[in-house]
């Protein structure tokens, strides 16, 4: 008898945490269209996967008049569950309580999943929604923020770390997400600034409403901030879903391996390219040609669209794509471009996923703007990236790999493990032009025609040089193949190179070019 | 966001002209100007707390301005070399933005 009193006891109090703020203050979180933290992890997770821990949290805040106040479970929830069965950790800020301000024990609650998630090994998912620190509990939700820091920052690059941003997410709170591997918003719903609307009014009298100044489109398009960007809640919960499926569980595993699948793609990967090299394509169309089932998954895809990075799975097995885009900007190298490109190469080779680089660009983007925004330190990103990846690294130049831009796009100096190029390549110091201008400087000149002379030129050093051949004369590339050729050889290096073991010498870890 | 029509452009890279698609931040960068000496530019977002100089006066190398507070700082503005107030374009308790010509010498 008496122990189903306890029982009850339990239950009753259960039911009263896990309303968080309470009805009234849940209503309100709905009116501004958002889901409650609760349910959001309910969607996320396997169904009843969900197994939650510290549900009976209080906060530790005595002053002003906090030690009345009843915070249920210090706003934030925690625990466990499974996303297609991968165990995952996750968090998610409860925005109903206290406006799921960040004091000491929620905190606590939050390092603690973290720390779980380290020890067993597992990807961490944060869900942020959350005014910032509780400024009633002072110093110690700076403490709580440093320690999070702290341990996104230790487990980077053991497990996968995913923030999602389903409200504000301001001030130093902005850093967890900063330091964690994909960030996943929602239009209309997240909100990321270091300093608000208010503070920039009060010290510049300028009017920006938070949307503007860091909403979803921002992060997803102007920023970086974001990989991926939701029109509903509902949309980067799917998002989510499918990146656990690209990704290994922790930096010692590889990715699930799932049936192989041909291509949908049916026609011709020649037919995607025009012929002329300043004609501009999708390069999206030859990824999706390649990939199995043509399904590529992009990641960053409105953020420095000059370069399309994302996952795809070939015979199966997860993939990294990194493609020059010559739909936009030609597809050249910019800060933008690189630092995109740099951080996701260095993902795969974390999480020891094979990268195929697709090349077909220009150079770098000229512009007094990209040498003062500091191109050379973030050009610099992608050779060190690439140097330094150990991972199976393999390339197709398409069409144009001029000058820098063939040495940073995983060239074989920087130790690509395969380099295939199609007919269509133009391997070359620099654009032809540009080359003829120079080397027959004087035969131009002197001609009774120079312009002429220098078209001349121009198609003597086209002919000769704006080819795949010298490359392939030197070993520089592997193999001249034919685009239908593409799959099945890209197939067969990864094959290959599944024990792939590039030993490297001992280091503390290296200084890239941040 | 969804940039579906496609406005292609000519894009001179390294002498060679490519059809392609910018992008907004590409689109909207600020076109380089080189910087004129003898504008006084605020060099952070503030306030003009105190104006120490009045047009006109001759100045010398190293000498206070303006006060410019700025992130709780109350931040001297020091005159670049030997010169002239030429024309003052800021107030006493003007917030500016950063990169606003507050004063012109010669």
């Amino acid at each position: 008898m008496s122990l189903k009193k306890h029982i009850l006891d339990l239950r009753k109090r259960r039911e009263k945490v896990q309303l968080g703020g309470g009805e009234k203050a849940i209503e309100k979180q709905m009116a501004m269209g958002k889901m409650t933290a609760r349910s959001r992890i309910l969607a996320l997770l396997d169904n009843e996967s969900f197994t939650e821990y510290d549900l009976f949290v209080e906060h530790e805040a005595r002053d002003f008049g906090m030690d009345k106040k009843e915070l249920h479970g210090d706003g934030v929830i925690i625990g466990t569950g499974t996303i297609y069965g991968a165990p995952v950790c996750i968090f998610a800020q409860d925005f109903t309580v206290a406006g799921g301000s960040l004091g000491l024990m929620h905190a606590r609650k939050i390092t603690k999943i973290m720390d779980h998630a380290l020890k067993m090994r597992v990807p961490l998912i944060g869900i942020n929604d959350s005014g910032g620190a509780r400024i009633q509990e002072g110093v110690n939700s700076l403490a709580g923020y440093g320690e999070i820091f702290y341990r996104n920052t230790i487990a980077s690059g053991v497990i996968p770390q995913i923030s999602v941003i389903l409200g504000p997410c301001a001030g130093g709170a902005v850093y967890s997400p900063a330091l964690t591997d994909f960030v996943f918003v929602v239009d209309q719903i997240s909100k990321m600034f270091i300093t608000g609307p208010s503070v920039i009014k009060t010290v510049l009298g300028e009017e920006i409403s938070m949307e503007e100044l860091g909403g979803a489109r921002v992060h997803a398009e102007i920023t970086g901030n974001a990989h991926f960007f939701a029109g509903s809640e509902l949309e980067c919960f799917e998002q989510i879903k499918k990146l656990i499926t690209y990704i290994p569980w922790n930096n010692t595993q590889k990715a699930k391996v799932f049936p192989p699948k041909e291509p949908k793609f049916k026609g011709k990967i020649e037919d995607i390219i025009p012929s002329d090299p300043k004609q501009p394509y999708d390069v999206r169309d030859v990824i999706k040609a390649i990939a199995d089932d043509s399904d590529f998954f992009e990641i960053m895809e409105f953020f420095a669209p000059n370069i399309v990075i994302g996952f795809g799975r070939m015979n199966g097995q997860t993939t990294g794509f990194v493609a020059n885009q010559p739909l936009v900007l030609a597809g050249v190298l910019d800060c933008d471009s690189s630092d995109k490109a740099a951080r996701f190469i260095r993902y795969c080779d974390a999480f020891n996923i094979p990268i195929i680089t697709l090349e077909d660009m220009p150079g770098y983007l000229p512009g007094v703007d990209q040498e003062h925004a500091g191109v050379i330190r973030h050009g610099a990103k992608v050779l060190y990236a690439y140097s330094e990846a150990t991972v199976p690294k393999i390339t197709v130049i398409l069409r144009k790999a001029y000058g820098g831009g063939y040495i940073a796009m995983n060239s074989r100096h920087l130790g690509a493990d395969f380099m295939f190029a199609w007919p269509t390549a133009e391997i070359a110091v620099m654009g032809p032009e540009g080359a003829a201008n120079i080397i027959f400087k004087k035969e131009i000149e002197e001609a009774k025609d120079p312009d002429k002379m220098r078209e001349l030129k121009v198609q003597e050093y086209i002919e000769r040089f704006a080819n795949p051949y010298v490359a392939a004369a030197k070993g520089y590339v592997d193999s001249v193949i034919e685009p239908e050729e593409t799959r099945k050889m890209l197939l067969h290096a990864i094959e290959v190179s599944t024990n792939k073991d590039d030993q490297r010498p001992f280091k503390k870890h290296g200084i890239p070019p941040f | 966001m969804e940039e579906k029509k496609l406005e292609l452009v000519d894009f001179v890279v390294n002498t060679r002209k490519y059809k392609t698609l910018l992008t907004i931040k590409y689109a909207n960068r600020k076109p380089y100007k080189v910087p004129n000496p003898n504008e006084i530019m605020s060099y952070i977002p503030g306030t003009v707390i105190k104006l120490k100089k009045k047009k006109g006066a001759k100045v010398k190398e190293g000498e206070v301005i303006l006060i410019l507070e700025a992130m709780k700082m109350m931040n001297k503005v020091l005159m670049p070399f030997n010169g002239k107030i030429k024309k003052i374009y800021v107030e006493e308790g003007q917030k500016v933005p950063k990169g606003h010509l507050m004063i012109e010498i010669e």
